[in-house]
């Protein structure tokens, strides 16, 4: 029998000592189902976790994937932080990509040097645009935001599908579905030569202190957290409800959007039917992974883009089917999200017996 | 006109069965207080361990039963994790998603491109001969006939029983539940159970009836349309049966449309559930608190004894 | 903290054997797969875009695969990635693939061509094949079948079958692909019953059997009576069947999903080209080129023709299949029509391929417009 015991106050070593126990459970389950599949389990186990990164090419493309999770994470953590279920960040991508993208198309041949960083501010708006939707659908007429965020996603896809397959083509692209290529002065630059490292994995290490800043120190962050734990507090302490459901909004939003817009002038470098493969929703996971934390974020963002590279990885070296991969990260999840019971509980092993003992 | 209308209506009943299995039991787990986003993989998981069963055995029975155990047993992971070990429910319904999309694909490897005969229909005796509406109503497979009494038979115990009054004190305010002697975690356990086996069933709908067969991925989103229906439904079970025949009804008539030649992108119609739903949500929330009345308040949170 | 964990000496030692366990498991099965070290082989490797289980496009490309395989088990290791997203995942996975020592790499649809472009600029030595595109160069060649040659026969037999005049066309995205494929059909479904429409409906989607099926079901309650379909799934054969109404099956033969509706399918067969190529690679013959194959080179081929079809129009289908083949019957024959009635392929004269790819309009006979 297993019982949970509140610890009197959150255990500082546990916060960093259960992530660890969590990846030893991960390996030892992952190493019993790869022996059952008939592979290797060690050779499994580092083509998985190690070998791909275990190049500066390697590390380069984790911080590639990674990016656009740990952006948009970030700013969904400063709603779910006010208990704001902003579940559309996937849409905010696509639009705000369509907006940077788009900027970049009306003016397909100009190389001016404000093009690039017009993009990015573009692509910020669209996403905060596409989320100032629910968040104005909140405040005017209490719609809850689950649905709104959630169905506006699929129509930003449709919109995305509708451009692309009509007005945004390449008009010399014999009428395949994609846009022109960007030009060069569009691109966001290489940062290490001879890989994809692009500049937007230097503005997400930048979004990280600035976020964690905004939410330790300044107000913005101090009425996210009251609202969040407290609402009536909140009303009492004078805090305007409606301001912070539209600055978290907005701040995921553009984010969000921030993150569609690298993507497409980034490693993509033109508008394409799917821009994005699920991000915005993988987010979520890794906005609660690293406990709505900004750095948390940075970590579950490299640890969740490394699950998809190694999953690549056991397709190519070990022809594992991808459905593979996929029972594989829901697991690492669940033992990830099961360890966090250690921060705040401890967890005693008692017979029967004792239990009686322990009421009585 | 009717040989228009009729078949038009029964393609609507079958577009929007899953939707109803699968909004009416998240309503209940809901309603007790857990937030459960992994309607899609449970339903995956459902569709294929049906359809599994039912290649290898050919009962339709058990092909059914099979489905909602499998969704039982993947809400099982769900909620032994949030229940037991206070894990967030959020992430883990998310990360049941991603696990139930791989565990279907692992378990239909064997089984793409096999053919099951699909569910018999059954008639209602005397009803089914009225003209039209005989057909339209009274004529369906079994699981059509399960879904209307489910969505019936929740909105009865939820709000005309004691085990009603039950889930809803555990979703309204856990700790009072558990002062007056409710065991919290069974009670959210059942209803996760049961939400699981009801999107079990709406995954056993489709790839028993609506298209028998099993491709991964067959879903194709229908489950997070359920949870977006729960909302919609400001949590009541009758409203999500109206909300996935909205849903269903909008998505059928559009490419209705289509066949007509209306000349408007297809695009543009295919975003038409989608705006429906928020404009009627809009529609119906603007009189905010009674809407904040039926969210149970302690929705998405982890319950302890010893908080 | 361990401590409470492990309570008393007893559960530590059942632990502590539960983990030997697991190691001297692990450790065996570390050992059995060590033995069996290969010599070097020849890599092929596939990018797909769907799942292999999605029993259409991708699952056709496997089948291809498989048959490398097969053919050269003692000299070719085959692999393949599946599900791989457009954009930045498609140019890691190739990149891989080509860095991972793969002499020869498929990548299986259009959404892959600027990167596999790019990627080949940068692995001069590995030899590239991208389906459906348009891009070469000097180690990229791309490969692609003349399905509307399949359709032009679907078309035909679909005229003599329906008896409602009316075609049902369950459609995906508007690219030139999908619009030739109906133009195709309609243009020879209307040579030999000009009273035929031809009605479509866009599902937005490759694959969403529920919403396929749907739309067939629109199809039939509007009057068709041969359902076609350019998704990926077996459910509008099924929805046919279900129905009682002739379908026509996709990328491969999907008869026991419709085996009294399906007239016959339209099969993408891989398999020739894939072996020609990896065999080209082997021998150190291959070539960047580009390839557009139909009938005669196997690449489209019919499904056995359903019992129910009559002789002579089935002897109809099979002549024109041997016309095309034999170069004296091309599906887009002049004077053909568009919507408005312009003619755009004048009489006598047939469209060239550029035409064909970038096809955009509908012909005289399609119901609606195309989406923009």
């Amino acid at each position: 029998m297993i019982r949970l015991e509140l610890r009197g106050q959150v255990s500082e070593r546990m916060v960093y000592c259960s992530p660890f126990f969590a990846v030893i459970m991960t390996l030892l389950s992952g190493m019993l189902i790869f022996s059952f599949l008939g592979v290797n389990p060690t050779q499994a186990i580092i083509t998985f976790f190690v070998e791909p990164i275990s190049s500066i090419d390697g590390i380069a493309e984790l911080c590639v994937k990674a990016t656009p999770l740990v952006l948009i994470a970030i700013g969904l953590s400063f709603c779910f932080k006010a208990n704001i279920w902003n579940i559309g960040a996937e849409g905010q991508l696509t639009i705000g990509a369509l907006a940077g993208g788009g900027l970049c198309l009306l003016f397909f041949n100009s190389s001016s040097q404000f093009l690039m960083p017009g993009m990015l501010i573009f692509g910020i708006l669209g996403g905060m645009a596409w989320a100032g939707i629910p968040a104005f659908l909140k405040i005017r007429f209490g719609t809850n935001e689950i649905l709104t965020s959630l169905m506006l996603t699929y129509i930003g896809l449709l919109i995305l599908s509708y451009l692309i397959h009509g007005p945004w083509k390449d008009p010399e692209g014999q009428n395949f579905p994609e846009s022109r290529l960007f030009q060069d002065a569009a691109l966001l630059p290489i940062i290490l030569d001879e890989t994809r490292l692009h500049l937007g994995w230097i503005i997400t290490l930048i979004c990280v202190p600035v976020a964690w800043m905004l939410m330790t120190y300044h107000l913005i962050g101090f009425q996210i957290r009251v609202m969040g734990m407290a609402p009536m507090a909140s009303n009492f302490a004078g805090f305007r409800g409606k301001n912070i459901i539209w600055i978290s909004f907005l701040i995921s939003g553009g984010l969000a959007g921030l993150a569609g817009t690298i993507e497409v002038a980034g490693p993509i470098g033109q508008i394409i039917p799917v821009i994005s493969p699920g991000y915005g929703f993988t987010a979520i996971i890794v906005a609660f992974l690293g406990r709505l934390h900004p750095i948390g974020c940075l970590l579950s963002g490299l640890l969740m883009a490394l699950t998809y590279l190694g999953g690549d990885n056991a397709q190519i070296e070990l022809n594992l089917p991808n459905a593979v991969t996929g029972v594989f990260q829901g697991m690492l999840l669940f033992f990830l999200l099961a360890s966090d019971v250690l921060v705040r509980y401890r967890i005693r092993i008692v017979s029967f017996k004792n239990k009686h003992r322990n009421i009585g | 006109m009717s040989e228009l209308v009729v078949p038009v209506l029964l393609t609507i009943i079958t577009a929007s069965t899953p939707l109803v299995f699968a909004a009416a039991g998240e309503v209940v787990v809901e309603k007790s207080g857990v937030l459960n986003l992994g309607v899609e993989g449970m339903m995956i998981v459902g569709a294929v361990v049906a359809f599994a069963v039912g290649v290898k055995t050919e009962s339709a029975t058990l092909a059914i039963l099979s489905g909602a155990t499998g969704g039982m047993l993947t809400a099982f992971i769900f909620g032994f994790l949030t229940l037991r070990l206070l894990a967030n429910q959020v992430a883990t319904g998310l990360a049941l998603t991603i696990f139930g999309l791989g565990l279907s694909a692992l378990i239909g490897h064997g089984f793409v491109g096999k053919t099951f005969s699909g569910l018999p229909k059954i008639g209602i005796p005397l009803l089914e001969q009225i003209p039209v509406l005989g057909s339209l109503l009274f004529v369906h497979d079994i699981l059509v006939f399960l879904s209307v009494i489910a969505v019936f038979l929740i909105t009865y115990v939820l709000n005309k029983t004691r085990l009603g009054l039950i889930i809803r004190a555990v979703g309204e305010n856990h700790h009072a539940a558990h002062s007056i002697g409710y065991s919290v975690v069974w009670v959210r356990m059942g209803c996760i159970l049961f939400g699981g086996s009801m999107a079990g069933l709406g995954g056993a709908y489709l790839s028993l009836a609506y298209t028998p067969l099993w491709v991964e991925g067959m879903t194709a989103g229908r489950g997070w349309i359920a949870l977006a229906l729960v909302v919609f439904a400001s949590w009541r079970a009758w409203r999500a049966f109206f909300g996935a025949y909205l849903f269903g009804g909008i998505t059928i008539i559009q490419l209705h449309a289509q066949g007509f030649g209306v000349d408007i992108a297809s695009q543009f119609l295919s975003m038409l559930p989608y705006l429906a739903t928020i404009v009627v949500l809009v529609l119906i929330s603007n009189n905010s608190s009674r809407m904040m009345l039926n969210a149970p308040a302690d929705l998405g949170k982890s319950f302890h004894a010893s908080d | 903290m361990w401590l409470t964990l492990i309570r008393d000496r007893r559960k530590l030692m059942i632990l502590k054997r539960i983990v030997l366990g697991v190691f001297l498991i692990t450790g065996m099965l570390f050992n059995a797969a060590d033995g069996s070290a290969a010599e070097k082989k020849a890599k092929v490797g596939f990018v797909y875009v769907g799942p292999i289980g999605d029993h259409g496009w991708s699952y056709q490309h496997n089948v291809g695969r498989l048959a490398i395989a097969r053919t050269f088990s003692d000299k070719v290791k085959t692999t393949y990635v599946e599900s791989v997203p457009y954009g930045a995942d498609a140019t890691r996975v190739i990149t891989k693939l080509a860095r991972s020592g793969h002499d020869l790499i498929f990548t299986t649809s259009f959404g892959y061509m600027n990167p596999t472009l790019k990627i080949a600029k940068r692995f001069p030595k590995v030899k590239f094949e991208h389906a459906t595109g348009y891009k070469r160069s000097k180690n990229l060649a791309t490969y692609s079948g003349r399905f509307y040659e399949g359709r032009h026969v679907v078309g035909l037999i679909a005229g003599k079958m329906t008896k409602s005049n009316i075609l049902g066309y369950v459609a995906s995205y508007p690219i030139p692909e999908v619009i030739r494929g109906i133009n195709s059909t309609i243009i020879a479904a209307r040579s030999v019953n000009p009273k035929i429409k031809i009605k479509v409906v866009w599902v937005s989607t490759w694959f969403d059997p529920g919403k396929e099926a749907d739309a067939t079901k629109a199809l039939i309650a509007q009057g068709a009576d041969v359902i076609l379909q350019h998704t990926d799934s077996p459910a509008p054969l099924q929805q046919a069947q279900k129905n009682k109404v002739w379908a026509v099956g996709q990328a491969s033969d999907m008869v026991n999903f419709g085996p009294k509706a399906q007239l016959t399918a339209i099969i993408d067969d891989w398999n020739a080209y894939y072996i020609n190529r990896t065999k080209a690679m082997l021998e150190g013959t291959w070539k960047s080129q580009d390839t557009w194959g139909g009938f005669k080179s196997g690449m489209v081929k019919m499904a056995p023709y359903n019992k129910a079809i009559p002789a002579d129009v089935v002897a109809m289908a099979e002549k024109a299949k041997d016309g095309i083949i034999a170069g004296t019957v091309h599906p887009f024959t002049g004077p053909i029509k568009d919507q408005s009635g312009k003619i755009v392929i004048p009489a006598g004269k047939t469209a060239d391929d550029g035409m064909l790819l970038g096809m955009n309009f509908y012909v005289e006979g399609v119901d609606g417009t195309i989406p923009k």
